[in-house]
């Protein structure tokens, strides 16, 4: 009897605090976010009401859409440049690389910065691309400009090579993640019923790497959308992007509805991305 | 070393038939020259010649690492040999890839395309053929008939059992009509029940298909119940080859009798020999062989007895040749059939299996601590050098 009333309150407790946790921490400010963006902004600060003109601004208001398509349009050049850079790494580590040694000190490799501090190697980026940069002098260096070039910070292009470099991990580790799982004898299985190597290839590898595909864009593509110290240390003033946007609502522009209104549309999307995803993961489920 | 038809040997194609008509008779539809595969200072394969029978079952048999696999995996083009060609119907094909032999493997698990209907694993193999659309499915469904299986047309493999898994590979693998069907321990991953069902099933279908099938495999049952022709294997070579009774009755060496079936080995002395009659001593008794090798060198040898050829006689007293003399140790029930094992005067054991035709209640047999006699015929004794 004692036991079974321990194994409850135990129990409670066990299956209690996380559920506390993010009630406290996760629901609970999605629920104030979404209050306040029906609230009215009135001099000096805002007044509690329940309409739905903050979001008639957010979807008239050019501005915004063009914040928000900007920002969606850099999230797919991101997700799609890591992509195109982290297939081909992965697959060769996985397929090419014969020696277990090097697979793990190249994966490593690129999981290795995800220690280092964010904005550190967002800062890399500026010493990089900036006029007394790296890539200045050594385009310099080598005559093929005469005058440092200053289009290469502080413009969409920084943000995306700046992006790219801090989230390509979490497109290694998924795709890396679904290569090995695939059975290598498939391959020969492919090569052995006719198909050439580039056949196999597009048939068989990418089909069943489509796992790691998807959660690999989708990790890519959220976590940039979301960005706001990128566009802040190497973007110009093109380069604003929606969490900039937020940011400046709840600072400078001293506007919270609006702000909030923003962030719940950006946690909308966000979740259509992932539901998306997921059901392209559920749909496309093989058993290996 | 049996290896060659005598039919192949240059010489033997002069004759009144018309060369071509031989040729297309006796030319083997696989023939491997010397082929070898060398991994740095490892060896996979040394220097193995080989021909192989246009429709023969044939196995290579050996223990694991003996090189089994990656001789069936160079005849695929899935390694490349260190040395050494592979023919296939007479053409070179030593450099070509997989996808350019006339020649399907059957995986050890299968390799299934998970992300692909049975129906589509199948038709996989048919699209490099230009073979699309109802033609396909045709052979698809023939294919999947063959091997008892059309319901299963648009299930994923990871919703089918072993035995059916294995039979969609078999599907995938002969409808491409290959002239040669390679399997590599094609029965390994299925429960003995089903393995022994299997390999009736796959040697029937061997011989209604028609197609030159090479196995790999280290079950020696599985061996003798399937193959036309074993091929054993040791240490990257060839240790015999023949068919299942010249490989049972007649080992060319103590591997070989080692390896298939169970064999009691003897040390013995050789007292004399004329011809293929040998007269030895074995734990003090007087043994006559009737074959033994013609010309034996070393006086050391070692006589190999299999236990069911071996039989015991009677409590002790009995009088004959080619009689060993001992005690039993113990005895072993086998279920259809009951295992004596005796020491002899030098100490070493030797195993006698009598069948139980009514059951071990009413069969009178030794007790562990009887004397008793165990008579050997003469023919039935394998004779080897030591060390061979
Ligand atoms: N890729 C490789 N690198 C180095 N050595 C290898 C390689 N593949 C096979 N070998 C060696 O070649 C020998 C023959 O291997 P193989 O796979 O042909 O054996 P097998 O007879 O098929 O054995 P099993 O019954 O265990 O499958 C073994 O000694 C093995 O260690
Ligand atoms: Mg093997």
């Amino acid at each position: 009897m004692r036991h079974r009333l321990f194994d409850k309150t135990s129990r409670t407790l066990i299956m209690g605090i996380p559920i506390l946790w993010i009630v406290l921490f996760m629901l609970l400010p999605y629920g104030v976010l979404l209050t306040y963006s029906f609230w009215l902004k009135k001099y000096p600060l805002f007044v509690p009401a329940f309409q739905f003109g903050n979001y008639v601004t957010l979807f008239t208001d050019p501005q915004y859409m063009q914040v928000l398509l900007r920002t969606l349009k850099i999230a797919a050049l991101v997700s799609g440049a890591s992509l195109l850079l982290a297939y081909p790494f992965a697959y060769f580590i996985v397929f090419r690389l014969q020696s277990a040694r090097w697979r793990t000190v190249l994966f490593m490799a690129v999981i290795a910065p995800l220690w280092v501090s964010y904005l550190l190697r967002a800062y890399v980026w500026k010493t990089i691309l900036g006029t007394e940069g790296i890539l200045n002098t050594a385009l310099i260096g080598l005559g093929i400009v005469d005058a440092p070039v200053d289009a290469f910070l502080y413009s969409q292009f920084a943000m995306v090579i700046t992006l790219t470099y801090i989230f390509i991990p979490f497109m290694v580790m998924p795709i890396y993640a679904a290569l090995e799982k695939i059975p290598r004898n498939l391959d020969e299985a492919s090569a052995d019923l006719g198909m050439s190597a580039i056949q196999t290839f597009f048939r068989v590898t990418v089909p069943l790497s489509m796992p790691g595909i998807v959660a690999g864009f989708t990790m890519t593509f959220c976590l940039s959308f979301g960005d706001f110290i990128a566009p802040f240390l190497v973007g110009g003033p093109d380069g604003l992007m929606v969490a900039n946007v937020i940011t400046s609502q709840f600072g400078s522009a001293l506007n919270w509805p609006l702000g909030s209104a923003l962030a719940v549309v950006m946690l909308i999307l966000v979740l259509a991305i992932i539901s998306v995803s997921d059901w392209i993961e559920q749909s496309g489920q093989v058993e290996l | 070393m049996g290896l060659h038809d005598e039919n192949l040997r240059p010489g033997a194609r002069v004759s009144a038939v018309p060369v071509s008509k031989i040729m297309a008779e006796a030319e083997p539809v696989i023939q491997l020259k010397g082929i070898s595969k060398h991994y740095g200072s490892v060896v996979g394969v040394d220097h193995v010649d080989l021909s192989v029978r246009n429709g023969e079952f044939l196995t290579l048999l050996g223990p694991s690492g003996c090189g089994k696999s990656t001789l069936l995996r160079m005849i695929g083009g899935f390694e490349t040999p260190t040395g050494g060609t592979v023919h296939l119907a007479g053409e070179d094909i030593t450099g070509l890839p997989p996808q350019r032999r006339d020649v399907n493997m059957m995986f050890q698990d299968y390799a299934l395309f998970p992300h692909m209907s049975v129906g589509q694993n199948i038709a996989y193999g048919l699209l490099m053929k230009g073979i699309r659309g109802t033609a396909a499915q045709d052979r698809v469904r023939e294919a999947l008939r063959l091997v008892g299986l059309e319901d299963k047309i648009d299930q994923r493999p990871h919703q089918l059992s072993g035995g059916q898994r294995q039979r969609i590979a078999l599907a995938r693998a002969i409808v491409r009509e290959p002239k040669v069907l390679l399997l590599d321990e094609p029965l390994s991953a299925l429960d003995a029940k089903l393995r022994e069902q299997m390999q009736v099933e796959l040697k029937h279908m061997q011989e209604r298909l028609g197609i030159t099938f090479i196995m790999v495999t280290h079950d020696q049952s599985e061996a003798l119940v399937m193959s036309d022709r074993i091929v054993v294997m040791q240490a990257g070579n060839i240790a015999q080859d023949g068919t299942p009774e010249d490989l049972y009755e007649r080992p060319a060496s103590p591997y070989v009798a080692n390896f298939i079936g169970t064999t009691n080995f003897l040390s013995a002395k050789l007292l004399s020999q004329e011809g293929t009659l040998a007269v030895v001593e074995v734990a003090g008794q007087k043994i006559t062989i009737s074959n033994a090798p013609v010309h034996l060198t070393g006086n050391t040898l070692q006589i190999g007895v299999r236990p069911e050829k071996a039989r015991i006689v009677a409590d002790g007293s009995a009088p004959g040749d080619n009689l060993l003399r001992g005690r039993v140790k113990e005895n072993i029930y086998l279920g259809l059939g009951l295992r004596t094992v005796t020491e002899l005067a030098d100490g070493s054991l030797i195993s006698t299996d009598t069948m139980l035709p009514r059951g071990i209640a009413s069969h009178k047999h030794a007790r562990p601590g009887d004397e008793v006699v165990i008579s050997l015929e003469p023919h039935n004794i394998f004779l080897f050098e030591a060390g061979s």
